[in-house]
């Protein structure tokens, strides 16, 4: 075994990661260019001035907002369905456990197509209405898997002892939840949050499917992909996915540290 | 002074008390929730979807006929619907192909090579692209792949406009740019699922004893045969586990083709545009049925290969 890679593999690798990278580079310098029309490169020059012209674009916030609220409330759907899964998953050994994590798995290991129709063709039977309620449903379904390959990455490194060692002490099982298993489980939780957030604010393959007709369930995604097909100002959709970035990268690179020590074991599943 | 034994007098101790004899019962109420969620949102909708993909169209009154038939899946089997079919499945294949050959060197070099500050930039150097923006990256290609855009313009400032258009020329897969045509489609596809790809054949890879790569060479076989003969038959449930969301993301994606590549038609377009315009949701449900179809044969197949503990 060679300690050190050959220069074939490491050019290769890094090869690889450029590739991985430099479109998203490329993001950030188009949303300075001042050509509006086309993706001429290189750009003709750089102006600011698209960051104040999004800004000032009113067609842009209420789909943000719409975002943020979406995600904010498909992650606490996950989060607190999630956590019961991996809960029941992490004891005892029962029927129909194999099943249940398949059936956890299912909505991410489907494409997102399926997901979509599906709902599509379940709403109207139930004569109920497409709105941003629905996009959460179809949401919070594939955020679960999200939040319970966190929780339960950490509950099997989480000692039973412990549970028992508090139950010993005198503790009831609610106390024994409060003070032993959520502080152990906190990151986990908080780090499978994010990601679920991160997931959902820039989902659009399922919600262009659950999401009702209007403004008023035109989420950020819908409203950039109306730009991708459309496009008016070039330059303000960069800014735009300059902003969504942002909210997804944050979370995740805060969701990476708080689990370091897990991360290889909770390896992305999106 | 407190009793040396406490009585159960709380209704949370007493609930304690319950659960302690019957484990049954906390397990149940843990559960209800979730399955109720997964059980009547998602399979439900599933179900639904099944059961629409056996109504039919009528199409002189747009409206769905709601009654069970199989000429919606006559339908499916006409020759056009099944060279969508034919072309997503085609697609997906080299996509899967490519993107194990690419996601190859960086997952090798990560898991044996980089130590470290080096393993944690790779690790989030992979990490991040995958969770970021699916759109972005997808808009990211748009100006990338673009007639005026940096390819081009790379090409010609390398002196190498000769193979861009030689690769434009190729029958079936080129067009008149990289943004009209099945080869833009596929490095988007490509570019895209990379991540999904790398990150299990790493944990793979990371799996196999280095002992037997010793062993391996004690025995005489040289880089080339361990590789073949010890390190790619033990990584090969990593690279079937990445290969299940290459397969499946590419199976059902509607996005990229629809903006990167030809007009020509892929399953999730078609079910997109079934149901959207046209109305003709048996149709759509009858579409989707197929990548199920596909992929819980993959799955079965997968974890037939040991690709879940790789997952």
């Amino acid at each position: 075994m060679p300690f050190n890679a050959s220069r074939g593999l490491k050019v290769a690798a890094g090869a690889g990661l450029a590739f991985l990278h430099l479109p998203i580079v490329l993001i950030f310098l188009y949303a300075f260019t001042t050509e509006e029309r086309s993706f001429a490169f290189p750009p003709p020059g750089l102006t600011a001035q698209w960051f104040a012209v999004a800004w000032a674009r009113s067609d842009i916030w209420p789909p943000l907002i719409l975002s943020l609220q979406v995600a904010l409330f498909s992650t606490l759907i996950a989060l607190i369905l999630g956590t019961l899964i991996s809960a029941a998953m992490a004891g005892a050994k029962f029927w129909g456990r194999e099943s249940l994590s398949l059936l956890v798995v299912l909505p991410i290991a489907l494409p997102g197509v399926v997901t979509g129709i599906a709902l599509r063709a379940a709403v109207p039977m139930l004569h109920l209405d497409f709105s941003w309620i629905t996009i959460v449903l179809g949401h919070a379904t594939f955020c679960i898997v999200i939040v319970y390959n966190n929780a339960v990455a950490r509950l099997r490194r989480l000692s039973g002892a412990i549970l028992e060692a508090s139950a010993d002490l005198g503790a009831n099982a609610f106390q024994t939840f409060r003070y032993v298993l959520l502080p152990n489980l906190g990151t986990a939780l908080l780090a499978g949050g994010m990601l679920a957030f991160a997931l959902s604010f820039d989902e659009v393959i399922v919600t262009t499917f659950t999401a009702g007709t209007g403004a008023a369930s035109k989420t950020l995604p819908i409203w950039m992909l109306d730009e991708l097909i459309r496009p008016r100002q070039r330059p303000v959709t960069n800014v735009v996915a300059i902003v969504v970035f942002a909210t997804t990268f944050l979370p995740i690179l805060a969701a990476y540290y708080l689990t370091r020590d897990t991360a290889q074991a909770a390896v992305a599943q999106k | 002074m407190s009793p040396a034994i406490f009585a159960a007098t709380t209704i949370a101790s007493r609930l304690t008390g319950v659960f302690w004899r019957h484990p049954k019962l906390l397990l149940g109420l843990l559960l209800a929730p979730p399955l109720l969620w997964l059980g009547m949102i998602y399979l439900g909708s599933l179900a639904a979807l099944l059961v629409q993909s056996f109504y039919s169209f009528d199409d002189f009154s747009g409206l769905v006929v709601p009654e069970f038939t199989l000429t919606t899946y006559a339908k499916l089997a006409s020759p056009a619907n099944l060279s969508i079919i034919l072309r997503t499945l085609l697609m997906a294949l080299a996509v899967t192909l490519a993107s194990a050959i690419i996601a190859f060197p960086v997952a090798y070099y990560a898991a044996r090579y980089a130590r470290g500050r080096w393993k944690a930039v790779f690790y989030l150097g992979v990490m991040l692209p995958l969770w970021s923006s699916y759109l972005v990256k997808v808009y990211a290609f748009k100006l990338i792949l673009a007639k005026e855009g940096i390819v081009t313009w790379a090409a010609s400032a390398t002196h190498t406009d000769w193979l861009l258009n030689a690769a434009l020329a190729l029958p079936f897969v080129g067009g008149a740019s990289l943004s009209s045509s099945y080869l833009g489609t596929f490095i988007v596809f490509c570019y895209v699922w990379l991540p999904y790809m790398i990150l299990p054949m790493q944990a793979a890879i990371e799996r196999v004893p280095l002992g037997l790569l010793e062993a391996s060479s004690d025995l005489g076989a040289n880089a080339r045969q361990t590789f073949w003969t010890v390190t790619l038959p033990l990584a090969l449930p990593g690279v079937i586990a990445g290969s299940i969301f290459t397969f499946s993301l590419t199976l059902g994606d509607y996005i990229i083709p629809q903006i990167i590549g030809t007009s020509a038609s892929f399953i999730g377009m078609a079910v997109y545009q079934l149901q959207g315009t046209a109305g003709n949701v048996p149709l759509a449900a009858a579409f989707a049925v197929i990548p199920i179809l596909i992929m819980l044969a993959y799955l079965t197949l997968a974890r037939k290969a040991g690709a879940f503990d790789a997952l």
